[in-house]
């Protein structure tokens, strides 16, 4: 098993500190907002991949999506995609813990630092 | 001969298409990482939402500088801008300069996310793969103690977790990879299919510019993963690259990328470009570097270039692919814009980097003022499936667009 865990690894914090832009609440929620249409979109794509696939070949009908329950096996795999799912979602709050733990230097600071010759 | 009009009638668009080509034309290497449905979609929808903020959101950006910024500032001023920072500091407080900035913040952020869970998912398969295809190979040189120059160190360029050095295991490769499947969505496409429309635009202006060029020896000075020094090591197959980077990451991915891709005369050396003294005085008939200095520092680039002059044999060329400098022919507002990625994007040197005379930095180096190259050149793509920066009027993306300047001098 690897020792990278992508659930907690993917959304990390580059080094420097963040700006904001607007109030940092709305700067949150516009971050979390933008996944979700990300997110939706990813669906959007998805759903016309589909929706084009059962058109050329005419294997299922609409009534049986409507009907379909999933087993235990298909209700975890589904839940292991929720977890992925929330936590690209809320990225930005992890983001902001890291920022605790961490001293950094502005892009201004850090590039006043580097014009000293 | 058989009638091709059908009579069935076709949905017409509501207007012609003119946004990003679907993720699946981006080349697909032997060190690509599997990419499923969804994880596609997102780079799809990221290259949109760029492409939407450039030519949608950001000329409010400059509607709303001329109809209310520079007005108020003149008006409470007494004044117009003395400089770029000036205005910079003006436009912060404008809401669609505040919105268009967390957008473009924003996306940068989930641009990374969505790459960097590709390819750390699947980071032990990848990181086998390079392996693989690197271990005991000698035209990877690593050098394991090698100080990591402060402008690395200080932070992640470009909101890029972990920068060019970070190994999450032995042996990673999961950071280059993730930059080389993202520059799709921030891009815009604008790169083509491997990322590559600056190393294409280099290889052919090289051609153009230099006909009787044969250089035996090439070096790529802060090549990365190699995506633009690849077309060139193709341009002249017979010629001997060396690619130098900081980065041991990108140096094992683009060693084992360039393999896959059938490229074989390149040598990937970690080294700190400022001090290349492993390698041979006048031992290079080609050094360049693309998208580099603006990530450097005024105490290297001094170095970079006496290094650079050193290396070269007479005769030799060196030339350097940048964003253009800001000159006072520039306007405030552009030069303002330009800034971005340095203070909002993790570039921090890019400001001071693109404020500098080039030329007397060339001629300090050692290169006479008569031998100086100006030129400039757009990216190099295949135009079917990829949009053309030097066709593209729609969008100035201040900074990002696909077409740079080069500065450089025959020794």
């Amino acid at each position: 098993m690897s020792k990278i865990d992508p659930l907690v690894l993917a959304g990390a914090k580059s080094k420097g500190k963040r700006p904001y832009f607007l109030d940092t609440d709305v700067e949150r929620l516009t971050n979390i907002v933008l996944v979700l249409a990300q997110e939706l979109a990813v669906v959007r794509e998805r759903t016309d991949t589909l929706e084009r696939l059962l058109e050329q070949s005419g294997v299922l009908t609409r009534q049986e999506i409507e009907t379909f329950t999933p087993t235990k096996q298909q209700a975890d795999e589904r839940g292991a995609w929720t977890q992925e799912y929330l936590a690209r979602v809320f990225r930005v709050l992890q983001q902001e813990r890291e920022a605790l733990q961490a001293q950094e230097a502005s892009s201004e600071e850090v590039a006043d630092e580097l014009a000293k010759v | 001969m058989s009638s091709l009009v059908s009579d069935k009638p076709k949905a017409q668009p509501a207007r012609p298409y003119d946004g990003p080509p679907d993720y699946r034309v981006v080349g697909q290497h032997g060190m690509y990482p599997q990419l499923s449905h969804d994880e596609i979609s997102r780079f799809n929808f990221l290259a949109h939402v760029n492409r939407h903020l450039s030519t949608q959101i950001m000329p409010g950006v400059k509607e709303a500088f001329d109809a209310r910024v520079e007005p108020k500032f003149m008006a409470t001023q007494g004044r117009g801008f003395k400089d770029r920072h000036e205005v910079r500091k003006a436009l912060l407080k404008d809401p669609m300069f505040q919105w268009w900035s967390a957008l473009r913040r924003a996306t940068m952020e989930t641009r990374q996310q969505a790459g960097r869970w590709v390819t750390l998912r699947q980071a032990d398969h990848l990181n086998a793969k390079a392996k693989a295809l690197t271990e005991h190979d000698q035209r990877l040189k690593l050098k394991p103690d090698l100080p990591l120059p402060r402008y690395v160190e200080a932070i992640d360029h470009h909101c890029m977790p972990g920068s060019y050095h970070t190994e999450l295991a032995e042996g990673d490769v999961t950071g280059p990879c993730n930059y080389d499947i993202g520059i799709f969505a921030t891009t815009g496409g604008m790169l083509g299919r491997y990322n590559d429309g600056g190393g294409q635009a280099i290889a052919a202006w090289v051609k153009e510019a230099l006909p009787d060029l044969k250089p035996q020896r090439i070096l790529d000075i802060g090549a990365g993963l190699g995506h633009n020094v690849v077309p060139i090591a193709q341009a002249f197959p017979e010629a001997e690259v060396v690619a130098v980077d900081v980065g041991a990451p990108m140096l094992r991915y683009g060693l084992a990328r360039a393999k896959t891709m059938g490229v074989e005369n390149i040598t990937f050396v970690q080294g700190d470009v400022s001090d290349l003294s492993d390698l041979a005085d006048e031992s290079f008939d080609m050094i360049h570097s693309c998208m580099f200095l603006h990530e450097t520092s005024y105490a290297s680039m001094p170095k970079i270039f006496a290094e650079t002059h050193r290396l070269l044999k007479p005769g030799g060329i060196v030339f350097h692919v940048e964003q253009p400098q800001y000159t006072p022919e520039m306007p405030l507002f552009e030069q303002a814009m330009r800034d971005w990625d340095a203070f909002y994007n993790n570039e921090p040197f890019w400001t001071k980097m693109h404020e500098v005379d080039l030329d007397s930095w060339m001629v300090a180096a050692g290169f006479a003022p008569d031998k100086l190259i100006h030129g400039g050149v757009a990216a190099v793509v295949d135009p079917d499936v990829f949009p053309q920066a030097a066709q593209d009027t729609k969008q100035e993306d201040y900074g990002r667009k696909a077409a740079w300047h080069v500065v450089g001098a025959v020794k």
